[in-house]
């Protein structure tokens, strides 16, 4: 079927290949301005204390110092991602309420100026009792991090489907386990760096950021301007995987520096600032109930959980909801009952890392399955594929889920994994998991309330007809989205991806987009762009019809040449097509629009898990362990997914590597730790330990075909997906190997020998 | 090498570096990073800072050949040596093998830790031409990739070996 494309289904280039391998690359780091500043914030030194004094003169009187700004020196406006609850300020007002909050920033004539410069800012703290543990802060007497959250509960779910209790009455068997997951952060290797400058009334923005749209919507809300007085773009972005979401601390200061000193300011987030800022994954606390018959269908599920929130909310009722919200796709069951709490701590505030929400609920319920499945004495992989949703069906939940080829991906992955000989045959201290995962292909709804289309592209095809350029606000951070988006378009257009260039997340330039989020933008952005392409192909195609003779639908167009049909001999070039329109008409453009359509239930929450599409995907993973050391090596590792029709194999597969790097890394090794004052112990690349090429398996990745009837071309996600099923399948390998299942994140090599031992 | 004090009575250091092939001399601090030296002296912004720590190789550049994490090389011990930074892997536009094979393999993603790949890879495959897979992921080791999962980069790696 992907034969009857040229531009699209493809393993071209990235478009910014040779910028990229040849360090032209210019990340917003790397950019220089005349007379520019350097910034940075100054930040908490404690997890939780009142304010009594901020002095900043002795700073300010220090020679290149340029400006000391404060929470005076801002609108004292509160925000937050999203909009449920805004309790975040620029600088700490009263209180501060982890380490690493932040409480002033300087701008001067180089870096060391401003090192010394925060030195020199005396605030006077009075400490307050902290809480740094999510079950403590629910105490009766603990220390109350906010007024309008009593006993520091920040989000409570209650949501109830179908009749749980029945369903456990009715069941053959009914298991409860309880699994642990931790703190983990997104760690993109490029820290986050922000540039500001002003011109007249109107301040420009570049900033490593996943979503330029929501940074404008931001800024102006916070600092009282209108969204059309801030502009807003991004370079090359090194990776965010959720990261470089949120509006960070120097997003809102660099703009403020800049307006206060009129120069161009440059702030950025060392390695330990990227701990304290970036909204890591939160750690959760899952409690599952799940009730089956003999034969292993599943007929309820209860997923009663806990997640430590650390200090603000920023997107973390999101994540709370997610949390639950997707636990019923994968498995088809009727029943399903959801309790949530989320906890606000003297930590780090947590938000969306790769898969958001998700993954950890992911390795618990997959683990949990396991475990039923050997009470029931069926295959671990046989009562995945019992209980594997069917397409065309809804969620219990409200999410309807058309193409899905669950049930697909496992029975591919049973047998390119070699599953039948090796499972229960492997010999001692081996092991092999299997575990499942999936994602929304874009969120149905915005972040926050708006009637905005979530996608909108315009290209416009050059004067001589020798290129075009999509405009798009989506955000290439690494994922690919610059590629596939221009090989998009030029599939829609009859065109060339070699001809196509692209101006991409400028709020000034491009078009209107929500940004690099909840894997939607090969979907969403993708949605426009196509739209754009055919409007661009029809206006060529009438174009061509009234120079050869003959009416539009005689004709076609593709790889950037116009044909007619019954006789594709007599063409004409797209390029001399569109310069006569060009000459005739004026520029040539297509544009283009997405929107969702209404997706969902009507409960409380009900928007968050909806998507036009949902992916699906299996891995299973082999693992040796040494007896006597407790040491993990991944052996082997198989990922089939579906997601839907693939634009460019090369860039899929290599997001499926990396996410089962991502995965591979939160199930072993990866894990924040804190002192008992909330002081980060390992915020470093040292000892938060990423794996490194050394600990990185083999992986096939395979696919199965589906088209989603809701997705340009039936295109479906895969970023983060692709990261869901990691934590479970080597959880599961693991307890395959020692018959022993350890029931926290991560699976360290010290718990595995300990678990060993107390066998 | 020559040492300038200045009023206040800190004192400088006159470093000449070979980068690239060509000669470039400025008056440096006792502490000024190597790194820092590249992106802000000289402005060749291709060597990327990740940590600034030496822990995650995305400023590896050669010193004489050898791969070195330029975070946690002073200014002044590169005085006097031959830096190459991935300004100078490829010749007028002309890709070197291994950049060919970077872009062949899809082995960038973001492209943060790309120069430092494709640096630590060039330093392999010339004092090694036929690594094995295992050498190969020796060699970018202390190279850390939050994107790719190292597959293709290492795929990339050993397609170009043997030709350089
Ligand atoms: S920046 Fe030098 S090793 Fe990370
Ligand atoms: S490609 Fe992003 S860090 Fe390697």
């Amino acid at each position: 079927m992907s034969d009857n494309y040229t531009q699209i289904g493809k393993s071209v280039p990235r478009i910014d290949a040779l910028e990229k391998v040849t360090g032209r690359a210019m990340y917003t780091g790397d950019l220089k301005f005349p007379n520019m500043l350097v910034g940075k914030l100054l930040l908490s030194p404690h997890a939780h204390a009142r304010i009594k004094n901020i002095d900043t003169s002795e700073a300010e009187k220090l020679p290149g110092v340029k400006a000391v700004i404060t929470h005076k020196d801002v609108p004292p406006i509160k925000y937050g991602l999203s909009p449920a609850r805004w309790d975040e300020t620029i600088f700490c007002v009263d209180k501060v309420r982890f380490v690493g909050d932040k409480i002033a920033a300087v701008a001067a004539v180089d870096e060391e100026t401003v090192y010394k410069a925060l030195k020199l800012i005396k605030v006077d703290y009075e400490v307050l009792p902290a809480v740094f543990d999510a079950f403590e802060a629910m105490k009766e007497g603990a220390p109350q991090i906010f007024e309008e959250y009593p006993g520091n509960i920040n989000t409570e779910i209650n949501q109830n489907f179908g009749d749980v209790d029945k369903a456990f009455k009715e069941a053959y068997y009914v298991r409860t386990d309880r699994f642990d997951g931790q703190r983990t952060y997104q760690c993109p290797i490029e820290p986050h760096a922000t540039i500001a400058y002003w011109e007249g009334p109107r301040v420009t923005v570049y900033s490593s950021i996943q979503s330029v749209h929501y940074l404008q919507y931001y800024l102006s809300k916070v600092l009282d301007m209108k969204m059309g007085d801030i502009r807003v773009l991004k370079t090359y972005v090194g990776g965010g995987f959720g990261g470089k979401l949120d509006p960070s601390g120097l997003d809102f200061s660099a703009v403020v520096l800049s307006k206060k000193t009129g120069r161009p300011v440059k702030m950025f987030f060392d390695r330990e600032e990227m701990f304290f800022n970036n909204r890591g994954r939160h750690a959760q606390f899952m409690e599952l109930t799940t009730g089956v018959t003999k034969e292993g269908k599943i007929l309820g599920v209860h997923a009663n959980f806990v997640m430590d929130g650390g200090a603000y909310t920023g997107l973390g009722v999101a994540s709370a909801y997610y949390a639950g919200a997707l636990l019923t796709v994968l498995y088809d069951f009727d029943n399903y009952k959801f309790d949530m709490l989320r906890v606000v701590t003297n930590l780090p505030p947590c938000g969306a890392q790769r898969g958001h929400g998700q993954p950890q609920p992911r390795y618990a319920f997959e683990s949990h399955l396991d475990n039923i499945a050997e009470h029931l004495k069926i295959d671990p992989l046989e009562i995945r594929i019992i209980n594997a949703r069917k397409p065309g069906t809804v969620t219990v939940n409200g999410f309807k889920v058309d193409s899905y080829g669950l049930k697909e991906a496992l029975e591919k992955a049973r047998e390119i994994s070699g599953w039948r000989d090796k499972k229960g045959k492997l010999p001692s201290g081996q092991g092999i998991g299997v575990g499942n995962g999936g994602f929304v292909s874009g969120a149905g709804y915005p972040i926050y309330r708006t009637d905005l289309p979530h996608s909108v592209a315009t290209i416009k095809v050059t004067d001589d007809g020798t290129s075009a350029i999509l405009y798009t606000g989506a955000v290439e951070i690494g994922q690919g989205s610059d590629t596939v988006l221009c090989q998009m378009a030029a599939e829609a257009m009859g065109y060339r991806y070699e001809n196509m260039k692209i101006v991409a997340a400028d709020t000034d330039l491009a078009a209107h987009d929500f940004g690099a989020y909840a894997s939607r933008q090969t979907l969403m952005s993708g949605a426009a762009a196509k739209q754009a392409g055919e409007e661009v192909k029809k206006l060529i195609l009438e174009t061509a019809a009234e120079i050869m003779d003959v009416s539009p639908a005689e004709l076609d167009c593709k790889e950037g040449i116009v044909f007619i049909k019954a006789n594709p001999e007599t063409t004409k070039t797209f390029a001399e097509v569109a310069r006569t329109y060009f000459v005739k008409n004026g520029q040539l453009i297509g544009r283009g629009s997405y929107r969702p359509p209404k997706l969902g239930g009507a409960h409380k929450g009900s928007a968050v898990g909806t998507s036009p599409a949902y992916s699906a995907a299996t891995q299973i993973a082999e693992v040796q362990i040494d007896q006597e050391t407790g040491e993990v090596e991944v052996k082997e590792a198989w990922d089939v997914h579906d997601c839907g029709f693939v634009v460019n194999p090369a860039l899929l597969h290599g997001q499926v590597h990396g996410a089962f790097y991502m995965g591979m890394g939160e199930s072993i090794w990866e894990e924040v730790l804190f002192d008992q004052n909330g002081k980060l112990l390992n915020g470093n690349l040292a000892e938060y330990r990423l794996p490194t090429a050394l600990d990185m398996p083999p992986v096939a990745s395979e696919l199965v075909d589906t088209v989603d009837p809701n997705a340009p071309w039936g295109v479906k996600e895969v970023g983060e997906g692709a990261t869901t099923p990691t934590m479970g399948c080597i959880s599961n390998a693991i307890y395959d190997a020692i018959g022993v299942r350890v029931k926290n994140l991560p699976l360290t090599y010290e718990k595995i020998w300990r678990a060993i031992k107390e066998k | 090498m020559q040492v300038i004090v200045d009023k206040s009575g800190v004192k400088r250091y006159l470093v000449t570096l070979n980068i690239n092939g060509d000669s470039y001399t400025r008056v440096v601090r006792a502490n000024t990073m190597l790194v820092n030296f590249l992106r802000e002296e000289i402005n060749m912004t291709g060597t990327k800072k990740g940590c600034e720590l030496g822990d995650c190789g995305s400023c590896t550049v050669l010193m004489d050949g050898k791969p070195v994490n330029s975070c946690i090389v002073l200014a002044v011990e590169a005085d006097g040596h031959q830096i190459t930074t991935i300004e100078g892997v490829a010749q007028n536009d002309k890709l070197d093998r291994i950049q060919e094979s970077f872009v062949e393999n899809a082995a960038i993603q973001c492209g943060y830790c790309t120069p430092g790949m494709v640096l630590s890879a060039k330093a392999l495959l010339t004092e090694n031409p036929h690594p094995t897979e295992q050498e190969v992921r020796e060699a970018i080791a202390g190279n850390l990739c939050r994107c790719t999962g190292y597959v293709n980069i290492v795929k990339a790696i050993m397609d170009a070996s043997g030709e350089q």
